[in-house]
């Protein structure tokens, strides 16, 4: 009887294998996923915008007195643009707008318009932190209850957009432009669309 | 234990005040429990895994607020869904909506469970067939056993 119950061991070793090989391809998986998350080409945040392709919502912010800027509404945001703009959600309080902000000041220095909106913060933090650390923006304008931020879908801050000539949404990036996200992503659209 | 009283209510305060701040909340509690209805369905961007209900992130809760405030504006549950969608996405969603971007999600059920029943049948099929022929030396010992001989 236990004869003909045993099927060919040909077949049993296929059972065998099979759970191990779905094991390693999920490991392998697993592996390139926290590789991508090091080097930042797999980003969990990376939900394209619900915004893309789309002129910014309207709206019209106070400045951030202290800094002595001129505030920033949508109107400075409708196209006909001269050139694309990098629009910044940042914060005084945020640790990695510390890290990106070299990032926005060489984009500055090389003549790209930065704007910025001072999100959640106190004018007088705001304004501290630019005199800290140097000011990109050439337009800055104040959200201290966070609605316009949520106007445009940011999930928080820092985030960055940018606008065609248009005055149309092509990119969102959640998080820290790093040096390698503003020459792998940044600049290449910023040519792009220039 | 009862030393251990002040630490355990200190401990106590801040999970109680985690979510759902009383001031937060709606007084109409029927147009507090449709707020709620639907922010459960709404996802938190910041923690991701969450809804805007259970979640404390910052962004949670101005949400949470730009619901009540919708629902107490009379805005009915469509409208205040899609006023969150529109800004952040089918993300934004926790039940996500079937479109092509999504097709493969839903499918993923019927395919899992189509796979394994593939799987079975073509076992089954195979057990069926393969009932091998008996050997040279297996025939003989049947014969034997026939006989009723035997070991």
């Amino acid at each position: 009887m236990s004869d003909t119950a045993a099927p060919p061991p040909r077949r049993r070793r296929w059972m065998l294998y099979a759970p191990l090989g779905l094991a390693a391809a999920a490991g392998a998986g697993f592996w390139v996923m926290l590789r991508g998350l090091q080097t930042g080409e797999y980003d969990p945040r990376g939900v394209p915008s619900a915004l893309l392709g789309r002129a910014p919502p309207e709206f019209s912010l106070p400045p951030v007195e202290p800094a002595n800027l001129p505030a920033l509404s949508s109107a400075d945001l409708r196209g006909p643009l001269p050139s694309p703009i990098v629009v910044n959600f940042w914060a005084s309080w945020c640790v990695p707008c510390i890290v990106e902000h070299p990032q926005l000041m060489r984009l500055s220095r090389e003549g790209v318009p930065v704007f910025g909106v001072n999100y959640k913060d106190r004018p007088a933090d705001g304004a501290a932190f630019l005199q800290r650390h140097g000011n990109p923006f050439a337009k800055l304008g104040r959200d201290e209850p966070g609605r316009v931020a949520i106007d445009w879908g940011v999930y928080g801050v820092p985030e960055t957009y940018l606008l065609d000539r248009q005055g149309l949404i092509r990119w969102r990036f959640a998080g820290p432009i790093t040096p390698e996200i503003l020459e792998r992503d940044l600049r290449p659209l910023l040519r792009r669309h220039a | 234990m009862l030393a251990m009283l002040p630490l355990l209510l200190a401990l106590a305060v801040p999970a109680l005040a985690a979510v759902g701040r009383p001031e937060d909340r709606l007084a109409d509690p029927l147009l507090e429990s449709r707020a709620q209805e639907i922010g459960r369905e709404l996802r938190c961007m910041v923690c991701q895994n969450q809804s805007i209900e259970d979640s404390d992130a910052e962004l949670a809760r101005d949400l949470r607020r730009i619901v009540r405030e919708r629902v107490a504006a009379g805005e009915d549950r469509t409208a205040v869904m899609r006023f969150v969608h529109d800004r952040y996405g089918d993300f934004v969603l926790l039940r996500p909506p079937l479109n092509p971007v999504t097709a493969a999600l839903w499918a993923m059920p019927f395919i899992a469970l189509g796979g394994g029943l593939f799987v079975i049948i073509t076992r089954r099929r195979r057990a069926v067939a393969e009932v091998a022929p008996l050997s040279e030396a297996e025939r003989r010992r049947l014969a034997e056993l026939e006989r009723g001989g035997g070991a």
